[in-house]
């Protein structure tokens, strides 16, 4: 499973304060903690960046690849910081990831620059309205999205679908429509879509110390279901994910599966 | 239209082991399943070391005692002998340490070791007698003894691993791995042995030999399934070469032993016991095995040949 790294975001006090100020230090130590934790991609998250996006994703993204030789997840609904990322990504180490486009018109742009940069893109089953209610909506919105992709010339196997996970303490009958409709997506294609989750959405707004707990346990759960992408933290599920992979074969059990 | 073969992809290739001082010598290497000459590179055949000891063997039955008994007093004019019959490596077996044997001491069978080394060419692999806490304290002394002269030293186990391993590469030489049947202890150890910081590349696994009609399917059976996670399940911990004691094991069967007056229906004891130790060694080079260890001249050709030829299959 792709394990891509989330603590690079501006939602972040220290990472917002660390882009604010230029200082790369902090943002190449969280960069490489997630690189050494298991990461295979980094998550670079600058959220609408309405003023000087692209320079901003400029500098992000370089600042990253300088401390970790892995590729990079763009996130960000600023059309121009997006492009900005996906010309100065190095792409030695992998694809750069489009997060994302949606069913809103207004993100199409973002399957416009998959195509250009033949690159994967985040593909999140929502419209311009509200959220989906169950995965069979999901599954509505996951084919015309599907079909927009098409359009735009990117091939099914460079979309992420993702269904969107909620957070457990106000929407707790979300958790079982996402776990299924990870198990429907896979249906719509052969060979099977691609699945994504941003999975600490789920204990977003939980106590402290449930929040890996809740984590963990939805994931085991979403990779029992097939999902092929996580953006997670990857200390607090490295172990699990380990686990999980002993547990369906995916691995060969030795005592000391943990520690490889 | 015209058939094409499908293939496998693979995660990876087998390390390539080379061994040896004066003369040195290569095996494993390999990109795919064996002998899938059709799906990945095979840079090496095979090989097979003659196997001496350091004594006279307590227990050669009699088709080896007429070949070897009249060297085996002495370990260098053994090897040599060995050489003259076309070898290409040696595994030189520290029988005499044992416990039940002579116990000799870890400085006695030092001796021996450097004497041969001296003596001869031909790269060494040098075996230990099994015994845990024994070869603990002797392959150390060993190893030291041979450094510079990039052997092969055996066998590491789960209960000694730690003073052989941190010895072994110490003394610059690669290390076999030996667990107990069994594909996830086989993988276990190997972590073990690569957290002690020796290198990976240099471990060859021996998933422990067993003889024709003694349990042959189980060893068989592990070693695919080491080598099917290596290549084919991108299992890094189990890339590795491995080795089949096939002398070891055959020559205490039952089959190599009882005399054709024992049992006229058996035929003549010397074909038999060369074809058991042929077909033995034969099948572990099914099953993946890049590095035998055998004992009757007559059964190394036999394999050698039967190796030459599925070789001349391979597309350089």
């Amino acid at each position: 499973m792709l394990i891509i790294g989330e603590r690079l975001s501006i939602i972040s006090k220290k990472v917002r304060e660390a882009i604010q100020n230029k200082d790369k230090a902090p943002i190449q130590q969280i960069a490489a903690e997630q690189w050494r934790a298991g990461a295979h991609m980094i998550e670079a998250n600058i959220g609408p960046a309405e003023e000087d996006g692209e320079a901003l994703m400029e500098w992000f993204v370089t600042t990253i690849q300088e401390a970790v030789p892995l590729p990079v997840s763009l996130d960000t609904t600023n059309s121009k910081a997006m492009e900005a990322g996906l010309r100065v990504h190095n792409n030695q180490w992998g694809k750069p990831l489009v997060n994302s486009t949606s069913l809103d018109p207004e993100r199409f742009i973002m399957l416009e620059l998959a195509a250009k940069y033949d690159t994967p893109v985040i593909a999140l089953t929502v419209g311009k309205g509200g959220l989906p209610r169950d995965a069979e909506e999901r599954v509505e919105i996951a084919l015309k999205l599907m079909e927009k992709a098409a359009e735009y010339g990117v091939p099914m196997e460079n979309i992420y679908l993702d269904p969107l996970v909620m957070q457990i303490s106000g929407s707790q009958n979300q958790a079982k429509e996402v776990l299924r409709a990870i198990k429907l997506f896979q249906e719509l294609n052969d060979p099977p879509m691609k699945t994504v989750v941003g999975l600490s959405n789920l204990s977003n707004g939980c106590p402290r110390h449930l929040r890996p707990l809740l984590n963990r346990y939805y994931l085991a759960l979403l990779m029992y279901e097939g999902l092929s992408a996580a953006i997670v933290n990857p200390e607090e599920v490295r172990e699990a994910i380990k686990t999980i992979d002993v547990i369906t074969g995916k691995t060969l059990y030795a005592h000391s599966y943990l520690e490889i | 239209m015209d058939f094409v073969i499908p293939k496998e992809t693979y995660t990876g290739s087998i390390p390539e082991i080379e061994f040896g001082k004066a003369k040195t010598v290569r095996f494993a290497g390999e990109s795919a399943l064996p002998m899938h000459f059709f799906e990945g590179a095979f840079p090496n055949k095979p090989l097979i070391a003659f196997e001496i000891q350091d004594a006279q063997p307590d227990d050669y039955p009699e088709e080896l005692s007429k070949v070897y008994s009249s060297v085996w007093d002495d370990p260098v004019r053994w090897a040599k002998f060995c050489a003259s019959l076309g070898a290409e490596a040696i595994a030189l077996r520290l029988m005499s340490s044992h416990p039940d044997s002579k116990d000799s001491k870890p400085n006695e069978v030092a001796d021996i070791v450097k004497k041969v080394l001296s003596e001869i060419e031909l790269p060494l692999i040098i075996l230990g007698s099994n015994h845990t806490e024994k070869d603990a304290e002797v392959l150390p002394v060993v190893a030291d003894a041979s450094r510079g002269y990039n052997c092969i030293i055996g066998k590491a186990q789960e209960g000694n691993y730690k003073t052989i391993a941190a010895s072994a590469m110490a003394g610059g030489h690669s290390l076999i791995a030996m667990s107990e049947l069994d594909v996830n202890l086989a993988k276990q150890l190997n972590i073990l042995i690569t957290q002690t910081g020796f290198p990976k590349e240099k471990i060859v696994i021996d998933p422990m030999c067993s003889a024709l009609g003694y349990g042959f399917e189980y060893t068989y059976s592990v070693m695919e399934r080491i080598r099917i996670a290596g290549l084919l399940q991108g299992d890094e911990m189990l890339r590795s070469p491995m080795v089949a004691d096939v002398g070891f094991y055959v020559w205490k069967t039952k089959e190599v032993q009882a005399t054709q007056s024992d049992i006229p229906e058996w035929g003549s004891l010397y074909e038999r016991a060369v074809i058991w130790e042929a077909t033995t060694a034969c099948s572990f080079l099914l099953s993946g095995a890049e590095l035998l260890i055998m004992r009757h001249p007559g059964a190394i050709k036999i394999t050698k040949k039967f190796i030459d030829d599925l070789y001349s299959e391979r597309t350089e």
